[in-house]
């Protein structure tokens, strides 16, 4: 960051020294950002702005939309359904947000830390590849792949469950309104533990090793290193995890639709979910408009704090370091 | 510390990472059982021949073939029309800088973490008066615009730090933009943009709300749609989502054994920036 700002305060000093020159004007670059533009107003902006405005409107999808103002807002602050799939989506924060954060932080520091150390770096990127493969797994498969090891009669689990003589444990997993919706969780961290990991174990590299070492000479302990030394370092690393896996949970659509339809009974819908079938479904694609207004507004004001909150952590460790 | 207490904590991380690849491994045993055999033994147990009409079944009903070349084409073409829309807007921005170029940048990060939700109505909307509905077409342009949003943030701060002196030199040597542009900055980011082209190609293959609602037709669906499709009509017995399963799993891990090494750096690329 810093260097990035000093060469910028360079190419301004070099720019005001050649004003005399006006055969290569600084600001030509711009034509190499039109195609970039066009296509973000065209796909991007425009249908942005056209959701928006529809969010206003009572429209069944055909016809011409016919101005309602908040109406469809009102609806919205008295329609359970919505509030449900908002209380959902704070599960899904904790279950791929929260959770995988802190157990990527353990298992990272453990596999780079011990494991790395005594047992060879080859042996930590094998066990850093098992925890990362459902990553690349498109999450409608991994909702196919559960789904099924869940399933009530002849699932994986529960045949698990029978084979180690714990057969009163079984349950519908996906099918049972008061456990579906920790079912799916269960299943979001699985998916999204691998990307805290690696993210938190390509940080650590760039600890200076001898700040280990010098606090197990200490006699710090396994834990203590980890609180004084690992999670201050890679704080960067925390706040982007957090912010992305957080705004990844607000969006979870694929796997809810494969695993539940937000079944049973609404009992996993989520906004994303919620506002498919509305407009889909139930074609009243003005309150669906107006769900997914609310959600993008959500999302972006998060994206907005945590770029903040960022952006100032980097710049307090700047000032701390100068 | 002891080897007595070693091992322990290591036999745990081991667990713990067999736990995470069992699903896998229950895929896989299961895929070559009879229906027969999976409806007496149930899916724990190990096979006893190899039987591969569930997969050839499959395959051929949902005419899995097609499935795979209409994702490798939207991807592949979502993966270099991003890749170029990122650079072409990661050149004016970090080598360029732009007048305002902070405020571009904030608008591309933004724009890439937009639910599409919030676009995925017009855009079907718009799809349908243009007669783009249906066409694998609209799908690759949304997506080369969505990736490129992620494209150009993070190229931007990579060619941010660019080594000013070559660029000065070409310049002095009588280069336009345009051949500074392919025959020094794109040369020289060559590892950057390879882990974009991989990263686009991978999150293009795994996209669902988008695709689940442009490309209704068999013809024109992709892999992931197709199967989570039939998931959710809930038409399938027992053997059948598992032969689906396995066809969609195996892309997937093909993926990671050939990438694993971009995969990793890439994500450490993008996560420090």
């Amino acid at each position: 960051m810093t260097a990035t700002a000093e060469r910028g305060g360079e190419v301004v000093r070099r720019h005001h020294s050649r004003t005399g020159h006006p055969r290569r004007p600084h600001s030509s670059y711009a034509l190499f950002l039109l195609p970039g533009a066009l296509a973000f107003l065209t796909v991007i902006v425009v249908p942005f702005l056209m959701n928006t405005g529809v969010s206003f409107t009572d429209w069944q999808g055909v016809g011409s939309p016919k101005w309602s103002g908040l109406a469809n807002y009102r609806e919205l602050m008295g329609d359970s359904e919505f509030w449900a799939s908002f209380r959902h989506s704070l599960f899904m924060v904790v279950a791929m947000a929260a959770v995988p954060t802190v157990l990527g932080l353990v298992l990272a520091a453990a596999l780079f830390d011990f494991v790395g150390k005594h047992f060879g770096t080859r042996i930590a990127a094998v066990l850093r590849a098992c925890f990362y493969l459902p990553q690349v797994l498109p999450v409608a498969v991994a909702g196919i792949v559960w789904s099924w090891i869940l399933a009530p009669d002849n699932g994986s689990l529960n045949a698990l469950l029978r084979a180690v003589g714990l057969g009163s444990l079984q349950q519908d997993w996906l099918g049972d309104p008061d456990i579906a919706l920790y079912s799916v969780m269960g299943v979001m961290v699985w998916v999204q533990l691998g990307f805290p990991l690696v993210v938190f174990m390509a940080g650590l590299q760039r600890v200076d090793p001898q700040l280990y070492e010098a606090a197990e000479l200490d006699g710090a302990g396994w834990w203590r290193r980890f609180g004084h030394i690992t999670l201050p370092q890679i704080r960067p690393e925390i706040y982007v995890v957090l912010l992305w896996c957080t705004i990844a949970a607000l969006k979870v659509f694929g796997a809810v639709y494969v695993l539940t339809k937000g079944g049973p009974g609404g009992a996993t819908d989520v906004p994303s979910y919620f506002s498919f079938t509305t407009f889909f479904e139930k074609t009243q694609v003005g309150y669906g408009a107006a769900i997914s207004t609310v959600l993008t507004v959500i999302i972006l004001g998060l994206a907005l704090v945590g770029l903040k909150l960022q952006t100032r952590a980097e710049d307090a460790e700047e000032g701390l370091r100068a | 510390m002891t080897a007595v207490r070693r091992y322990p904590v290591l036999v745990a991380l081991v667990v713990a990472a067999l736990f995470m690849v069992l699903p896998f491994a229950i895929v896989a045993i299961n895929a070559v059982k009879s229906p027969a055999e999976y409806s007496s033994n149930g899916p724990l147990s190990l096979p006893h021949g190899f039987y591969l009409d569930g997969l050839k079944d499959f395959w051929q009903r949902v005419d899995y073939g097609q499935k795979l070349v209409n994702s490798i084409l939207i991807s592949g073409s979502v993966a270099i029309g991003a890749a170029v829309l990122s650079v072409l807007n990661a050149y004016a921005i970090g080598i360029g800088r732009v007048r305002g170029r902070t405020w571009v940048l904030a608008f591309f990060v933004l724009a890439n973490m937009l639910p599409q939700e919030a676009l995925v109505y017009p855009v079907y909307y718009l799809c349908k008066q243009a007669g783009l509905y249906d066409t694998r077409l609209s799908v690759i342009i949304v997506f080369t615009v969505v990736q490129a949003a992620f494209g150009t943030y993070l190229l931007s701060s990579v060619l941010g730090q660019f080594p000013r002196e070559i660029i000065e030199a070409a310049r002095i040597d009588g280069a336009n933009k345009w051949q500074v542009l392919w025959r020094i900055v794109v040369p020289v980011s060559r590892p950057t943009i390879g882990v974009l082209l991989v990263f686009f190609f991978i999150w293009t293959w795994n996209e669902f709300l988008l695709p689940l609602v442009m490309l209704i037709s068999n013809d024109n669906q992709t892999v992931s749609v197709a199967l989570g499709v039939l998931q959710g009509q809930r038409l399938m017995d027992a053997t059948m989502t598992n032969a689906a399963a396995l066809l969609g799993v195996l892309p997937a891990i093909v993926f990671f054994l050939v990438f694993q090494r971009t995969l990793t750096r890439g994500i450490a690329v993008g996560a420090v920036k």
